[in-house]
């Protein structure tokens, strides 16, 4: 009898086992947005996993080619909702070479002091949820705290948070607001401190370490190889920033570093966000010390509406002003690929154009696409708990995701 | 070194060559789909080009040609930091051409959108469905003959 007791423990390790199917999402508190995961696991272990995006698909390219270039920019505020300054001016840039011309100096200025605060605002809402979801709310507090100072200076200067719609093409729509320098070094210096804060509470903390450190780590050819770019690839060694390989606006003219990691993982993902946020407050001074004065917009009347008061008393403004509501800018045939570095890595416009006050064709190259296409590479062999901090430091923006 | 792209790929395929300019700084080529992925592959494998990412796949639609979908790919060296756009056109009757998911990874779902949007097809590629719209959807809503007011709601579950 005991004999065969001890028979039947042995063979336990023979039954038949099979791997179990999970969902994660795509309503789920971890998952930003939303998205779906579908995991293969045996117990804790993740053996394969699919992604399935799409449930905020909302037709922006279709959008966008039944839409005059300046309605447009409401839309691009909508794709990378955390900094949507990044996406205006990207799409302005973009236009703005189809066309020939060039934003003022002082809008390039201001281009660049606002696309940083944008990014700094992008980081700490990754960098956030990141620490949130490993069970520090604290220290998410704190960055959501940050967050919400700088936005307080964003809506001082577009009147929005998050919908801006603050870009023109040739320019912006307003000049910056008055006592703008003073404010903005007093957030900055807030900021720091709240940045000093985060840092000594959770960089080095070992349980926060242990849940990130070799976890979710991808390699610099993997990264080339899936076509990442931004802070996840730079995090793996890949050294690739747009703001200084291929600089547009004025960043050839301001010093900043960029930081690279080693690993490719979780931690690496951290420090380089956290780094890239000091980088972007070093930007953001020099740029203030360098703002000159100057118009903010092109003074071409064919893209440019005309001044309020002459609309009102010379026919050649009203007919102008008329024109521009009813055709919008018209620009020139022809095809362009403008890319610029936007929160998560490079944000390119395609943009086709038959000559008429509509866009041909807008094809949007949204980085994070190719950061969540490359996912299941991050998570499979590792542990479920482990998906949810990867998941977190590649920073998928569903809106830019599904556009 | 961007220049010297479009003067070796004219010397390599000189009749395959539908058309290239450099418009705005963008290398631009223009290649029979025959030779397509041939070029492609060149271009991959080439030691004085080292174009080593893929950056972007999308399409542009013409409805009033014979050649109605423009393919156009966005290719990067990380190396030598340059770029090069190869666009092929495809028959409207016939719309399909190779796929490059064996060359980049990455070319998987940007070649699922453009089936997705498009309707082009992707010959060997490993998962060719649908990524952002539904499965049961109707028609290719980035076509210019899809109306911009249509709807397709979802009614119903989907099992």
């Amino acid at each position: 009898m005991s004999d065969e007791n001890s028979r039947t423990l042995m063979d336990a390790g023979d039954l038949e086992s099979s791997s179990m199917h999970i969902n994660l999402g795509p309503s789920h508190p971890a998952m930003h947005g939303v998205v779906r995961i579908t995991l293969d696991v045996d117990g804790e272990k993740v053996l394969s996993s699919e992604l399935e995006i799409g449930y905020l698909h909302r037709g922006f390219e279709k959008s966008a080619e039944n839409k005059r270039y300046t309605q447009i920019f409401p839309y691009t505020d909508r794709l990378n909702y955390v900094s949507p300054l990044l996406n205006n001016f990207g799409f302005a840039l973009a236009v703005e070479k189809l066309l020939g011309i060039e934003a003022p100096r002082r809008t390039q200025f201001i281009r660049v002091i606002l696309g940083e605060i944008s990014r700094i605002t992008d980081h700490l809402t990754c960098n956030g949820a990141v620490m949130m979801e490993l069970g520090g709310f604290t220290p998410f507090l704190y960055a959501i705290k940050a967050r919400e100072r700088l936005y307080k200076i964003i809506e001082k200067v577009t009147g929005a948070r998050l919908t801006v719609n603050y870009s023109r093409v040739g320019g912006l729509r307003g000049d910056l607001p008055e006592n703008f320098r003073e404010e903005l070094l007093a957030i900055l210096k807030e900021v720091e401190e709240d940045l000093k804060d985060i840092d000594t509470l959770v960089t080095r903390n070992r349980i926060f370490m242990d849940r990130l450190v070799g976890i979710g780590v991808i390699t610099k050819a993997d990264c080339i190889k899936w076509g990442i770019t931004g802070p996840v690839a730079r995090a793996s060694g890949f050294d690739y920033d747009i703001r200084r390989d291929h600089p547009y606006f004025v960043y050839d003219e301001l010093d900043f570093d960029v930081p690279i990691g080693v690993n490719g993982d979780n931690y690496d993902r951290f420090l380089v966000r956290a780094e890239e946020i000091n980088q972007s407050i070093k930007i953001i001074k020099q740029a203030l010390d360098l703002l000159p004065n100057g118009p903010i917009q092109v003074s071409d009347p064919r893209i440019v509406m005309p001044d309020k008061t002459k609309i009102y008393n010379t026919i050649e403004s009203m007919t102008a002003n008329f024109k521009l509501t009813i055709d919008g800018i018209k620009v020139p045939a022809g095809e362009i690929y403008s890319f610029t570095e936007a929160g998560n890595g490079e944000l390119g416009f395609y943009i086709v154009s038959d000559g008429t006050g509509y866009p041909y064709r807008v094809r949007v190259r949204p980085p994070c696409f190719f950061n969540t296409q490359a996912l299941p590479n991050m998570i499979n062999g590792g542990t479920i708990g482990d998906i949810v901090p990867t998941f977190g430091s590649i920073n998928m923006i569903a809106g830019e995701l599904d556009r | 070194m961007s220049k010297q792209i479009l003067e070796k790929i004219l010397k390599k395929f000189p009749s395959d060559i539908v058309s290239s300019h450099s418009m705005f700084g963008n290398e631009t080529v223009e290649i029979k789909k025959e030779s397509f992925y041939k070029l492609i592959e060149f271009l991959k494998d080439s030691r004085q080009f080292e174009i080593d990412m893929l950056v972007d796949i999308t399409c542009v639609d013409y409805p009033y040609q014979s050649n109605r979908f423009m393919m156009v790919y966005h290719l990067y060296s990380t190396t030598l930091k340059h770029r090069v756009r190869v666009k092929t056109a495809l028959l409207e009757e016939n719309p399909t051409i190779e796929s490059i998911v064996p060359l980049w990874e990455s070319a998987n779902w940007l070649e699922r959108e453009v089936f997705d949007m498009f309707g082009v097809i992707f010959k060997n590629h490993p998962n060719l469905k649908r990524i952002l719209l539904y499965d049961s959807f109707k028609g290719y809503p980035l076509r210019k003959d899809y109306p911009i007011t249509q709807r397709q709601p979802i009614v119903g579950p989907l099992n």
